[in-house]
């Protein structure tokens, strides 16, 4: 398949505003003529859907949660990134878009990137203008701090809970709406497939998630924002409902999915405490920012923290990133953990934990001036463990969470089928093999409120679009295999529960696909995910029935797609043999155990094509330029 | 340690429902509730039983999709905490527990723990909001908010929609909820211009979706997760008082927007 990005010519200053001219409207009196299918209600989806109808299209929204406010973006901790230069400390739209390339470790696209940067700085006026109550200084102007790796202050925050914040003001934008009538919402309602009619996305089939009916919807076009991947590892940061099924049938009508192995592990997660474990809770790494990392410099060390003399810690991160310290990027800070902990130094049950230390803030600062930045962290925390974080080093561990692979999607974020969108964590496009803390929000909702709701006017203007209605056949066919999903998997009776296969796929990824990644380990995972398969449709068991709130099918349905797409996930990164952002290749490191990059090689997004149930996906690239940010070794030194 | 359960089951919103009696006797005192329940819940369909439905997403104390009452209390014991965050070690070895969904006419049951709470997003439709459509957005530092504003504006938008406040009010009002979701808006600048018309509709909808009134028992404020304070409710009746006083504001917010 013939790749083509869509970007425009130009430099690269320039390259949004020619096509934002260049792009076709819709005449505003023809809006309203246009039906728009978004799929979830994140920050991604709430915004999209809102601008849209805005903008005078009809559109309906859908999500599984019970309401649209509660998307998994709600639990974003941190922040968000702008290129606001508030703070007068060198930051720009430049710097910005620069540095999210460099953290991308070189896989992004420049073109996305330099556009992100340059809307991040409207973002903040719109969520402002919403009422989203950012923090403040005295003076009554909007607060900044640095996060996850910046040198620059360029975060937006609402305590603890920005992705609350925005996403609230998101969902107020949509209620608004959906009070006006130019949103339909269907909350408690699960996309079971994408209905292309003649090479373009017609629509999708639902199931109703309380009464169980399976339906069709038309529309003119369909945005997926429907959230990342993570998941398929069991065991991560996102919440439990989310699932990897609408981008994955998407992907089986024909969008191509890429770079599935750019997983991000987040390094400061509250470590597993036993075989119980349904979630694993991520605390803001901003906590960074004032604790320090460490363990014991003697392996199998068991005495108690405050026991252990300064001279026999290892600050690790301090000694080996002299410069950045504790607030190296993500995935340096996480392959370092595994790095101690696999040398036996871990701490905690298990030895899969590294301390995170305040003793030293605590006094520099006082107790209160930290309870009043992470007060809400060391809460979380003490509840979860049963520990007092501000008396005894935190333990943390690494832990999936996010996922910077995603569906293939042009310039215009239009994948590989016309009239299908996609947007947010879902895509691919932004973060390249490594996102930079604070940059998740602001790619939701960038994409949301100020590029989708361009590039999709120009579809609806120059698409040729016949007038289909769900009595096309098409639709008929995509609901019967629905339907049959649903009561094949219902009918295998088995003997296994759903999440023991869900358990068991995870810790296989994990462990094979996880923070390190091999050869041998990748083909091993090869060889076993089929297996699982198909003991999973011989031996599942599904209580209940299809005609009801049934929220073991609910899962049963997406494991159904996990268990595929994992094989998708370590396809690729068998095929990656170098290391990149979150993918590293034990093969592939410099002499001092960093990742070593292959851009002769590898300088490409991998865009994988399904090609039928049982056979090998096929491998499209997209060959990526860097006119603007030269590739170099990235150096935290 | 080992719980005893008493769980409302409840097929479907027009079945009628009984508590079941389940004994959970290897319950590790790290795990949350909720992870208590998956743990019987797996037994369960091991069984060829029906697990107990409830709703849950997150599981950090922050989507507001979990809730049910713990021994008559929402959200179980511990201040400040949302069930998920909720773990065992807060139990004693013997504990029977007893857990029944959000009761509440504005919150019909749909299955077992699982309640319809769609009448809190009907008052957020009615005027939940600034209208103010994309791009039409000032510089974000345009307008200085006293550090102290907007604080306060957070302690209400700290809100997270679960219904506890209701469930757990002897008159099933909703007072908190909306009193939080009003105060976040009518403190900041910004939404003062829809102030009047605001709170009178939200409080309007309200009114038809159900919920009782308030007479301050404050059972509220005692089991809200996020420690909403009922100091917000006197602030919705001050609103309230203020645009029934003065009449509508100037502008109309769901029906005058450019849509």
């Amino acid at each position: 398949m013939e790749l083509n990005a869509r970007i425009p010519s130009g430099p690269i200053q320039s390259k949004w505003d020619k096509h934002r001219f260049e792009m076709k409207l819709v005449n505003p009196a023809n809006k309203r003529r246009y039906n728009i299918i978004v799929v979830g209600s994140g920050l991604a989806g709430a915004s999209a859907a809102a601008s849209l109808a805005e903008l005078g299209y009809n559109v309906q929204c859908f999500c599984y949660q019970d309401s649209p406010r509660r998307a998994h973006s709600i639990a974003a901790q941190g922040g968000i990134n702008a290129a606001k230069n508030y703070q007068n400390d060198g930051d720009s739209v430049w710097r910005l878009f620069y540095d999210t390339v460099k953290g991308g470790d070189f896989r992004a696209r420049e073109a996305n990137v330099y556009r992100l940067a340059q809307v991040s700085v409207n973002i903040i006026d719109q969520c402002v203008a919403q009422g989203v109550p950012f923090a403040r200084e005295y003076g009554g102007l909007l607060a900044n701090r640095s996060f996850g790796g910046a040198q620059v202050s360029r975060t937006f925050y609402a305590r603890g809970q920005t992705g609350q914040q925005l996403l609230l003001g998101a969902y107020q934008a949509l209620e608004r709406q959906i009070a006006l009538g130019k949103v339909t919402m269907f909350p408690r309602t699960e996309m079971l497939d994408v209905v292309v009619v003649n090479g373009q996305a017609r629509g999708i089939v639902v199931r109703d998630m309380v009464s169980g009916r399976i339906s069709s919807v038309a529309a003119d076009a369909v945005v997926l924002g429907t959230g990342g991947y993570g998941n398929v590892f069991y065991l991560s940061t996102n919440a439990k409902g989310c699932n990897v099924t609408a981008a994955w049938r998407a992907h089986k009508r024909g969008a191509l999915f890429a770079n599935p192995c750019y997983t991000q592990i987040h390094p400061t997660c509250i470590p597993v405490a036993g075989e119980h474990q349904s979630k694993l809770t991520l605390m803001s790494e901003s906590l960074r920012n004032d604790g320090r990392v460490w363990v014991p410099k003697r392996a199998g060390d068991t005495r108690r923290p405050d026991q252990i003399p300064e001279d026999e810690r290892d600050y690790y991160l301090e000694r080996k990133y002299p410069s950045f310290g504790n607030l190296v990027p993500r995935d340096v800070a996480s392959r370092n953990a595994k790095q101690v902990c696999d040398e036996g130094r871990g701490v905690g049950r298990g030895g899969l934990g590294v301390y995170l230390d305040f003793a030293d803030a605590i006094k520099r600062l006082g107790k209160n001036a930290v309870a009043e930045r992470y007060g809400n962290l060391f809460q979380m925390y003490e509840r979860i463990t049963g520990e007092d974080g501000y008396t005894v080093p935190m333990r943390i561990y690494p832990a999936i969470h996010y996922a910077m692979g995603g569906i293939w999607v042009d310039y215009n974020l239009m994948t590989t089928v016309p009239g299908l969108y996609c947007i947010g964590e879902a895509n691919f496009s932004d973060h390249g093999a490594n996102r930079l803390g604070a940059s998740a929000l602001m790619q939701g909702l960038g994409d949301g409120y100020f590029v989708l709701p361009y590039t999709i006017g120009d579809y609806l203007a120059t698409a040729k679009l016949e007038k289909i209605g769900t009595d096309h056949a098409e639709f008929a066919r995509s609901e019967a295999e629905a339907n049959t999903l649903t009561r094949k998997l219902l009918a295998v009776k088995g003997k296994r529960t759903v999440d023991s296969f869900h358990r068991e796929l995870g810790k296989l990824l994990w462990d094979k696909c996880g923070m390190a990644r091999n050869e041998a380990g990748l083909k091993e995972a090869l060889a076993r995910i089929p297996t699982l398969r198909d003991e999973y449709w011989k031996n599942v068991t599904v209580p209940g029935s299809g005609e009801e709130l049934n929220q073991e099918l609910e899962k049963a349905g997406r494991v159904a797609d996990f268990l595929e797409f994992g094989e998708l996930l370590v396809t690729d990164a068998l095929h990656r043999t170098e290391s990149c952002g979150g993918h590293f290749r034990e093969e592939s490191q410099t002499p001092e155990g960093e990742a070593a990059r292959k851009d002769d090689e590898f300088s490409y997004a991998a865009a994988w094509e399904w090609k039928g149930a049982g056979t090998a996906p096929a491998l499209n690239k997209e060959p990526l330029t860097f006119e603007h940010v030269k590739p170099a070794q990235r150096s935290y030194k | 340690m080992k719980i005893t359960l008493n769980v409302w089951r409840q097929k479907g919103a027009s079945d009628v429902g009984r508590l079941a009696t389940y004994e959970v006797p290897d319950v590790s005192p790290d795990s949350s509730f909720l992870e208590m329940l998956d743990v019987l819940n797996q037994r369960l369909i091991e069984k060829g039983e029906e697990p107990i439905a409830f709703d849950h997403d997150c599981r950090e104390g922050i989507c507001g999709m979990c809730g049910f009452m713990i021994n008559g209390v929402a959200h179980g014991p511990e201040a400040a905490t949302t069930v998920c965050q909720l773990h065992m070690r807060k139990f004693k070895d013997g504990d029977a527990l007893t857990l029944e969904p959000w009761r509440s006419r504005a919150f019909p049951v749909l299955k077992d723990l699982v309640v319809n709470r769609s009448a809190f997003d009907r008052i957020v439709q009615a005027g939940g909001f600034i209208s103010v459509a994309t791009g039409n957005a000032p510089d974000g530092n345009a307008i200085p908010i006293p550090k102290r504003t907007a604080d306060l504006a957070m302690d209400a938008a700290a809100c997270i929609g679960c219904g506890a406040c209701v469930a757990s009010c002897p008159n099933g009002a909703a007072m908190l909820f909306v009193s939080a979701f009003v105060s976040k808006l009518n403190l900041l600048p910004q939404g003062q211009s829809e102030k009047k018309e605001r709170v009178r509709r939200m409080v309007e909808q309200m009114e038809k979706e159900g919920f009782g009134s308030c007479t301050n028992y404050e059972e509220c404020e005692a089991v809200c997760p996020k420690e909403i304070g009922t100091h917000f409710i006197a602030r919705l009746n001050r609103d309230f008082l203020g645009s029934a006083i003065t009449g509508p504001g100037q502008t109309s917010s769901a029906s005058g927007g450019a849509g």
